[in-house]
């Protein structure tokens, strides 16, 4: 059953910086690094020493509580760098990166004549597992556990963010090997949401549900399509991987090879000539940025979207999950009056001498300033108008200040993850961290509950 | 040097001393701080607590200036009597009326802030945390809400009654159970009984006069209806404001221009004020029902309250400023929308309830809103638990 998912709830974020639709190859990034952080949960064993010579595809570590959990270099190289932080915490794997790639061998697969458990076999040994999360805990999924469904949101909705459309463009047979194969794992559906049937690329395919969705962010986090197609209840496990990374799978399936090769977008009010770049997961974030160039001196580099993207500084590296790089203005400078004099250059969604809501097409320059300091919640109802769940988020919110699992368990804990409140964090009056509230709730959770 | 760059110095030298809330606090006040995004979201929406508070004060201040050319009026018209052909510019909009209103009014709004801030400052520095804006609208509602010649030093004890006891022992803005402003008024009402009811309070120097040959009256048309005695005030009196009355609450067109302001600007819930006036006028439906239905004699105590036709319930009294500008309090109200209805509703058919069983003290608002503060977490208790057993029943219809 094909759904059509009409969001009303929500806010659709409109910032200046979109990226234009051309895409050109990034200056080769001499080191790519991989960083454990990016993988929630996850404490990393160390199985590449410093020094080793790795391939595309090989592993760096495994998951120290699932040895066959792999994690897979993104590049073949020389692993010259193990940064470790404060008790020894393994920060980052940093590989110096050949000229000429050397892929490791997976061997080329029939996707129609594999069972699950081969293909289960086949994406742990390849490293390409950790590309599948699951609901509840957003985290890894946990390979033991047979999921009820597995989604794909191929709709981005947050601010600024890349085309799925465009970025997926000459990609559906990897797509199609990738759904394939992950049908194969669960006695659902693959269910992808799309928002124009026409020219997505998954409208061809088979072994899918494709439903339509529409409306303003979080139109486009799969939670909120979840909720709308089959809600998850307690003792559920689903499973949710994003597009680009079905291609890296599509294309181990189909070559044997883990070619990590992703089209990132740069974008933001502070790059000069915002547009996609071909790269590889891990390269620099300044093979892009400074290719395209900054206006700003005063710039934060993330690592993701401006909502639940990671601050990476301009010498840090693209995440493992991310397919967009955003750079704004830093915000660390006061403003006299900020507090009571008329807005018209950031965005609210009130209308306390605020006038965004006057233009609701203008594209804003937001920087990193929080607007205002960190106090108690105090006020009420807004935040359920950009959050489009049947959840009450602020007794949610509550509940995993005060460790309760009982209310957690209640409200609809296993139904969200952290990027699912980046709304109501944006809207926040009281400027609380929400994705890190609800992201420490749902640690607890697992640890407790599991 | 800037200031910007002085003040930001001062503030890095205060950092971690005792005295930083206390200068954090004026430095906000003049500078949007330089706090940045760490984690999670990078951008933040333009609204914080002290523009939202801001904006409930900017809704006030029709009020708070009518309050004061009221003072002034109800003043002299007492002496004088009201005047024939009333005249806004003439009568009431004039010199004479702003000096006195300005004279009596300003030290209530003073001692107000003075007393509530400084407590919060203390409370700020012994505790160690930023000074809240809360009281910001604490501060002015509480100077409107009394009558206009309680002593300042009932009003100062009162205050910091409210704010210690009603607010701070909970942990500060956010986290009380009743609204501040209305824990003063009730510290009030019940300590200093005298000064805040009765026929003698509610203008300017009918107290001190009474008993002499130059004795005024000083009382509100609540007070009037529940000795049912005839009302001496015309309709759009009443709908204007040109009534005695605590100090800001009698023009209920000023009160729905603010609730209009509150309501557009998305700071107060627009269920909660409607569902009180519905509240209020089914009450009031219900009494002149009772008095239609001859259940009722002239001569009971009652019959001069119920039988007052219900819509002019919700203009005279308090009524439509509490629920305007204290029902809506999101911390002591109810948190969830469906909640939201039921507590509006309630407040205003129980202070109805009150307003026409309680000759003794012809109004009820505040005592329904206290208790409906003290009921809100109950309301939504229920509403929560509607959701969560939708929840429990999905589940149930899965593994069936």
């Amino acid at each position: 059953m094909s759904k059509d998912i009409r969001i009303r709830k929500g806010l659709d974020i409109k910032l200046v910086g979109e990226a234009e639709k051309i895409t050109v190859d990034a200056t080769r990034s001499n080191i790519n690094a991989i960083r454990p952080d990016d993988f929630h949960g996850i404490v990393p064993k160390v199985m590449a020493k410093l020094g080793t010579e790795v391939k595309a595809g090989e592993p760096l570590f495994h998951s120290k509580a699932n040895a066959k959990l792999l994690f897979p270099s993104p590049v073949s190289g020389e692993v010259v760098e193990i940064v470790r932080g404060a008790k020894r915490k393994i920060l980052a794997f940093k590989i110096l990166a050949d000229k000429e790639q050397q892929y490791k061998d997976f061997g080329v697969k029939n996707v129609g004549t594999m069972s699950g458990e081969e293909v289960k076999d086949h994406l742990l040994a390849s490293g390409c597992w950790p590309f599948i999360k699951q609901r509840p805990y957003d985290v890894i999924a946990d390979p033991s556990i047979e999921p009820k469904a597995i989604y794909v949101s191929a709709y981005a909705t947050a601010p600024l963010a890349a085309s799925y459309d465009y970025i997926l463009q000459g990609k559906e047979l990897a797509l199609q090997a990738a759904v394939t194969a992950l049908s194969k794992m669960t006695p659902g559906s693959v269910h992808v949401s799309a928002g124009d049937l026409n020219s997505s690329p998954f409208a061809k395919l088979t072994d899918i549900q494709l439903h339509s969705v529409s409306g303003p962010h979080p139109a486009g986090n799969v939670s909120v399509q979840i909720a709308n197609i089959d809600p998850i209840n307690k003792g559920e496990t689903v499973w949710v991987v994003t597009p680009q990374d079905l291609v890296i799978m599509g294309e181990l399936l189909l070559t044997g090879k883990f070619n990590s090769e992703r089209t990132i977008a740069l974008v933001g009010s502070s790059v000069k000539t915002p547009k996609y770049y071909k790269t590889r997961i891990g390269a620099e974030v300044s093979t892009l940025v400074y290719d395209s160039g900054v206006k700003d001196e005063n710039i934060r580099v993330i690592s993701g979207d401006v909502l639940t993207g990671d601050n990476v500084k301009p010498d840090g590296h693209i995440g493992f999950y991310h397919n967009t790089v955003t750079v704004i203005p830093e915000g660390n400078d006061y403003e006299f009056f900020g507090w009571n004099k008329p807005i018209f250059n950031k965005i609210s969604t009130s209308r306390a001498l605020t006038f965004s809501w006057l233009f609701p097409n203008k594209k804003y320059e937001l920087d990193t300033n929080t607007n205002g300091e960190h106090r108690a919640f105090v006020v009420t109802g807004n935040y359920e108008e950009v959050f489009p769940f049947d959840i009450y988020p602020l007794q949610l919110l509550k509940a995993c200040v005060v460790n309760d699992l009982d209310a957690m368990e209640q409200l609809g804990m296993y139904e969200i993850a952290p990027e699912d409140f980046a709304l109501t964090e944006f809207v926040c009056v009281s400027k609380q961290p929400h994705q890190q509230i609800v992201r420490e709730g749902l640690d607890l959770m697992l640890k407790e509950i599991g | 040097m800037s200031l910007k760059n002085k003040l930001h110095q001062l503030k890095l030298k205060y950092k971690d001393k005792k005295m930083a809330p206390a200068f954090n606090a004026l430095h906000t006040f003049l500078y949007l701080p330089n706090e940045t995004t760490h984690s999670g979201g990078h951008v933040r929406a333009a609204d914080d607590l002290k523009r939202t508070m801001n904006t409930v004060i900017l809704a006030l201040v029709p009020c708070l200036l009518f309050g004061i050319f009221n003072a002034g009026y109800q003043h002299y018209s007492a002496i004088n009597g009201f005047p024939a052909d009333f005249s806004l510019f003439e009568h009431f909009i004039n010199w004479e009326n702003f000096v006195l209103g300005a004279w009596t009014v300003l030290p209530l709004v003073i001692v107000s802030y003075g007393v509530g801030l400084a407590v919060e400052f203390l409370f700020a520095v012994i505790k160690g945390h930023e000074v809240e804006e809360g009281y910001l609208v604490t501060g002015m509602l509480v100077p409107l809400i009394v009558p206009i010649d309680i002593p300042l030093w009932m009003l100062a004890v009162a205050v910091v009654f409210g704010v210690v006891i009603g607010k701070e022992v909970f942990g500060g803005t956010g986290m009380n159970i009743l609204n501040p402003a209305l824990t003063i008024r009730a510290f009030l009402f019940f300590a200093y009984p005298t000064w805040m009811s009765g026929d003698k309070v509610w203008v300017h120097e009918a107290v001190e006069r009474a008993g002499t040959a130059d004795a005024i009256s000083g009382e509100t048309i609540l007070g009037t209806l529940a000795q049912s005695n005839p009302v001496q005030f015309s309709i759009s009196d009443m709908f204007y404001g040109y009534i005695p009355g605590s100090v800001g609450e009698t023009s209920t067109l000023l009160i729905l221009i603010g609730a209009a302001i509150l309501i557009f600007t998305k700071v107060a819930s627009w269920r909660i004020i409607l569902s009180g006036f519905v509240g209020a006028a089914l009450m009031g439906l219900l009494f002149n029902g009772v008095v239609d239905a001859g259940w009722i004699s002239e001569s009971s105590k009652f019959y001069g309250l119920m039988s007052t036709p219900f819509w002019q319930h919700l203009i005279i009294g308090s009524i439509a400023f509490g629920v305007v500008f204290m029902a809506t309090d999101p911390v002591s109200g109810s948190q969830t929308n469906k909640g939201k209805w039921i507590y509006g509703f309630l407040i205003g058919f129980i202070s109805i309830l009150i307003r026409v069983f309680n000759p003794a003290y012809p109004e009820g608002v505040f005592l329904a809103i206290l208790l409906m503060n003290v009921f809100a977490p109950t309301i939504d208790h229920y509403v929560v638990q509607g959701n969560i057993k939708k929840r429990m029943k999905r589940l149930k219809l899965k593994t069936a």
